[in-house]
C-alpha cells in the first residue's frame, strides 16, 4: 500500500529539489532584473524633469527621431557597427586559424599577448588611446620623427580621424576576446580534415575558407551577435576616449543617453525610451543575423 | 524529507537576506560608537545602520559631503574648529564623496522618493544648482529665512542658488576669473603684465600675434568641445544662452555672436590653441607650451604645481569685448555653494553653523586661505590682512586682495536650468564654426537643438 505513493513522491521530490535549486537563482533574477526592465518599459511612457513624471504615451519614441543628437548618435552607432565589427571578426579569424596550427612555435605566448587587452579595463584603455593620439603624443611624435608629418596632426579634434581612432581602439580591444572563441571552436574540428584537404593539395587559404569557416559558423553567428550588442550599447570609448566630440561626432547612443540622465537636466522617461529603441535594435539585428547564419532548419 | 526541507527554508533565508541586503547601506558601522550616549538611546543602533554616511538626526552632528581633501573638504573641518569655540559639543561628519558621485546619489535618491540617504550639507557646483533644484524640488532646503546674510556675498555668486526668489545655497569658494601671464615670455615679446591689464579682446588678438610670432608660444590654451571660455567672454558682458524668462537666446543673441567672432578669430590667427583633454591643458600651461591662460582662480593651483616658474606668473583682469554694451573686464567660472538638504533634521544647528563659519567668520576665511587657497566669496574677508599678503609665485603681488575685488564687479547672468544642454550644443556650434561653418547657421541649430531639449 506504501511501495506505490513512495514512487509518486520520489518522482515529486525530484522535481521539488529540481525547484529548490532554481528558486533562488529565478528570484533574484526577476527581483534584481525583470523587475527594473519592467519599471523601465513604463518608466519610457511617461515624460517630465527629475521626479515630476506624468504619463504621455509613445511621445518619447517619436521624439527621439526628431533629436538631431540622437539621430547623430545613431548614425555613429551604425557606422561603428559596420566597419568596426566585420573587421574585428575577420582578423579575430585570420589569428585564431594562424595560432591554431600545430607547428607554430611559442603558440601559448602569442594566444596570451593577443588576448591580453580584453584584461585592461575599458576606462583605462580609453584614457590611453587618447594620450597616444594627442597632439603631442606617441603616435604623433613617431609620425612626425619618421617625416610623414611635419607638425602633431589633432587626431581627436577631426571628426573622421576621431572616429578611425575609436574604431582601433576597439578592434585592439575585443579582437583576442573573440579570437578565443575561435579557437575554442577550432578544437572541435578534427585535425585530419585538415590534413587530407592539404593531400588533396589545398591551399591554406582554401582550407581556411572551405572548412574553418563552414564549420566554425555557429561561433562566428555568436561572436556576431555579441559584437553586435556590445558595439550598439557602446559607452566608455565614447566618454573617455573623444568625449563624443568633435561637435558630436562621435558620440555613441548609450553617452547620449547618460547625458540625459545624469548631465543635462534628468529626463528619466525620454532615457528609458532611448534604451528600449537599443534593445528592440539589438533583437532585431539579432534575429536577422539568425536567419542570414542560421541554416540548420 | 525533513532535509528537504531545511535546504529550501535554508535558500530561501538566503534570497531573503540577499535581497534585504540591497536596501540597506553598504557600510554597517554603527554610529553609535561615536555619537554621545545621550542620544545613542533616542537612536536604535539597529534601526540607524545607514547613519554612517547619512545625516543622523537630533544631535549635534552634522553629516556633510564635499570631495577635495585640499580644498573643500579641509575648510570644512577648520569651519567645525571655529563653531566648536560657542558650540564645544558640535561634531561635523565629513564624507569625501567625488562631485559626479554627488550627483549620482542626489539623483538616485530624489528620484526614489527616499531621501533618507542624503548628508545634512552637501557641497554642489554652482553651473548644476538650478537644475538640481528644479529638478528635485524636495530634497533641498529653503535658506531664505535662515538668517544668512546674502547681502555680504558678491551678487553674482549668489544668483547661481537663488531659485524663484528663494535661496537655497550658501556661496563657498570663488570662481572669479583671471587672465595669468608668463612676464618672462611677454618679456620676450617686448611686453609686460601691465600691457595685458583693462584691454579688449582685439587688443589681445594683436599682442598676442606679436608674442606668437616672437616666442612661437600662443597665449591661451584651452579644451576643444568644452565652451569655458565661450561662457566666461559671455558673462563678462552680463550675457548668457539665455533671457530672464529662462528662454534660450543665441541666434538674436549680438554679444554671442561678437564672442564666437572673437573666439575664432583666436583660433585661426594661433592665438589660442585647442587642447582634447584637461590634462593636456593644464600641461600646455606648465611645461611653457602657453605664455598665460584665462580661467577661474582657481587655476592657480594647477599653476602652482610648476615649482619652477615661481615668480614668473602675473595676475591680471581679463580682456573685454569690444562691441557688447554692457563689456566688463570680470567674469565667473566654476565654484560652488553649500546645500542644505531635506534630510537635515537639525537645520536650526545647521543654518546656525553655515551662518557662523562660511557666511560670518572672517577669520575663518582667514585660516583656510594660505593653505588650501580658498578664496572666499565673502567680501569682508577681502578686508583682511592675510589677504593683502604679497604671493611670491605671483610675482610678489597682492593677488588674493586682487581677485577677492574682481570678485566683486562681476556682472550677475542667468545661468538657466538647461545650462549644460546649452553649454554643448555651443560647443558643438564653435567647433563647427572654427571649421568654417557659418554663425548664423550654427547659433540656429544650438538654439533649436537646446529648445527640443527643453521640449518646445
Amino acid at each position: 500500500m506504501s511501495q506505490p505513493k513512495r514512487k509518486l513522491t520520489l518522482n515529486r521530490r525530484h522535481n521539488l529539489i529540481g525547484w529548490a535549486f532554481l528558486t533562488p537563482a529565478t528570484l533574484l533574477i526577476v527581483a534584481m532584473s525583470f523587475f527594473p526592465m519592467f519599471k523601465a518599459l513604463l518608466l519610457s511612457f511617461k515624460t517630465g524633469i527629475g521626479v515630476k513624471m506624468q504619463w504621455t504615451g509613445i511621445t518619447n519614441y517619436v521624439r527621439m527621431f526628431q533629436d538631431g543628437v540622437f539621430v547623430q548618435a545613431l548614425k555613429n552607432t551604425f557606422l561603428y557597427l559596420i566597419i568596426q565589427v566585420p573587421i574585428m571578426l575577420i582578423l579575430a579569424l585570420i589569428l585564431a586559424s594562424m595560432l591554431n596550427d600545430r607547428n607554430l612555435k611559442f603558440k601559448g605566448l602569442f594566444r596570451t599577448a593577443i588576448f591580453l587587452p580584453c584584461a585592461t579595463s575599458l576606462v583605462s584603455y580609453s584614457i590611453i588611446f587618447r594620450s597616444l593620439f594627442a597632439v603631442d603624443g606617441f603616435i604623433n611624435a613617431v609620425l612626425t620623427k619618421l617625416g610623414i608629418l611635419s607638425t602633431g596632426y589633432n587626431f581627436l579634434a577631426h571628426p573622421t580621424s576621431a572616429r578611425i581612432v575609436i574604431i582601433l581602439a576597439l578592434v585592439w580591444r575585443w579582437t583576442g576576446y573573440n579570437m578565443v572563441f575561435y579557437l575554442s571552436g577550432l578544437q572541435n574540428i578534427e585535425y585530419s580534415v585538415y590534413e587530407a584537404a592539404k593531400i588533396d593539395g589545398a591551399s591554406a587559404f582554401q582550407a581556411f575558407r572551405k572548412i574553418t569557416v563552414p564549420l566554425l559558423k555557429p561561433t562566428i553567428l555568436l561572436t556576431a551577435i555579441m559584437s553586435t550588442n556590445g558595439t550598439l550599447q557602446l559607452f566608455d570609448e565614447s566618454m573617455n576616449l573623444t568625449n563624443g566630440g568633435p561637435a558630436n561626432a562621435t558620440v555613441t547612443m548609450s553617452h547620449y543617453i547618460y547625458n540625459v540622465s545624469f548631465k543635462y537636466v534628468p529626463n528619466f522617461g525620454y532615457a528609458a525610451a532611448m534604451s528600449y529603441l537599443i534593445l528592440i535594435l539589438v533583437a532585431v539585428l539579432a534575429y536577422f543575423q539568425m536567419k542570414v547564419g542560421d541554416k540548420r532548419d | 524529507m525533513k532535509k528537504k526541507v531545511m535546504v529550501l527554508l535554508l535558500t530561501a533565508a538566503m534570497v531573503v537576506s540577499a535581497i534585504g541586503c540591497g536596501s540597506k547601506a553598504a557600510d554597517t558601522t554603527a554610529p553609535a560608537a561615536e555619537a554621545p550616549a545621550a542620544d545613542a538611546a533616542e537612536a536604535p543602533a539597529a534601526d540607524d545602520a545607514a547613519a554612517d554616511t547619512a545625516a543622523a538626526g537630533g544631535d549635534n552632528t552634522l553629516t556633510v559631503w564635499c570631495w577635495d581633501p585640499a580644498f573643500n573638504i579641509y575648510a570644512m573641518q577648520e569651519a567645525e574648529k571655529v563653531y566648536q569655540k560657542t558650540n564645544p559639543d558640535f561634531k561635523l561628519n565629513i564624507v569625501e564623496t567625488p562631485w559626479e558621485d554627488i550627483q549620482t546619489k542626489l539623483t538616485t535618491a530624489a528620484s526614489s522618493g527616499d531621501l533618507s540617504s542624503m548628508p545634512d550639507i552637501m557641497l554642489m557646483q554652482d553651473n548644476a544648482f538650478q537644475k538640481n533644484v528644479i529638478s528635485f524640488p524636495d530634497a533641498f532646503t529653503d535658506l531664505t529665512a535662515s538668517g544668512i546674510d546674502y547681502s555680504q556675498f558678491g551678487a553674482s555668486k549668489v544668483a547661481y542658488s537663488v531659485v524663484d526668489g528663494k535661496n537655497y545655497g550658501v556661496p563657498f569658494d570663488n570662481g572669479a576669473v583671471i587672465a595669468c601671464y608668463r612676464t618672462d615670455v611677454l618679456e620676450e615679446a617686448g611686453f609686460t603684465a601691465a600691457d595685458f591689464t583693462d584691454i579688449t579682446w582685439s587688443d589681445y588678438i594683436a599682442k598676442g600675434k606679436e608674442v606668437l610670432a616672437k616666442t612661437g608660444k600662443p597665449l591661451l590654451s584651452c579644451q576643444a568641445g568644452e565652451s569655458d571660455v565661450i561662457m566666461m567672454m559671455l558673462q563678462s558682458a552680463g550675457s548668457s544662452l539665455f533671457d530672464a524668462e529662462g528662454n534660450p537666446s543665441m541666434v538674436d543673441n549680438a554679444v554671442l555672436k561678437e564672442v564666437m567672432q572673437t573666439y575664432a578669430e583666436l583660433v585661426q590667427s594661433g592665438v589660442l590653441i585647442e587642447v582634447n583633454d584637461w590634462d593636456q591643458y593644464v600641461g600646455s600651461i606648465t611645461n611653457s607650451t602657453v605664455a598665460g591662460t584665462i580661467n577661474g582662480c582657481w587655476i592657480m593651483a594647477s599653476i602652482q604645481t610648476a615649482a619652477d616658474q615661481s615668480g614668473k606668473w602675473a595676475i591680471t583682469d581679463m580682456p573685454k569685448l569690444d562691441k557688447a554694451s554692457g563689456a566688463t573686464n570680470y567674469s565667473n567660472n566654476g565654484g560652488s555653494s553649500w546645500a542644505v538638504t531635506s534630510n537635515c533634521k537639525n537645520t536650526d544647528l545647521a543654518f546656525d553653523f553655515l551662518a557662523k563659519t562660511f557666511a560670518g567668520s572672517v577669520e575663518f576665511y582667514e585660516t583656510i586661505l594660505p593653505s588650501s587657497g580658498a578664496l572666499a566669496t565673502y567680501l569682508p574677508a577681502a578686508d583682511s590682512t592675510v589677504y593683502a599678503e604679497p604671493q611670491e609665485f605671483f610675482g610678489g603681488e597682492p593677488v588674493f586682495a586682487q581677485i577677492t575685488e574682481f570678485a566683486g564687479k562681476i556682472p550677475t547672468n542667468n545661468t538657466g536650468v538647461y545650462y549644460y544642454e546649452a553649454r554643448d550644443a555651443v560647443a558643438v556650434a564653435i567647433t563647427n564654426v572654427v571649421a568654417g561653418a557659418d554663425i548664423d547657421a550654427e547659433l540656429k541649430t544650438a538654439e533649436d537643438t537646446v529648445n527640443f531639449a527643453m521640449g518646445k
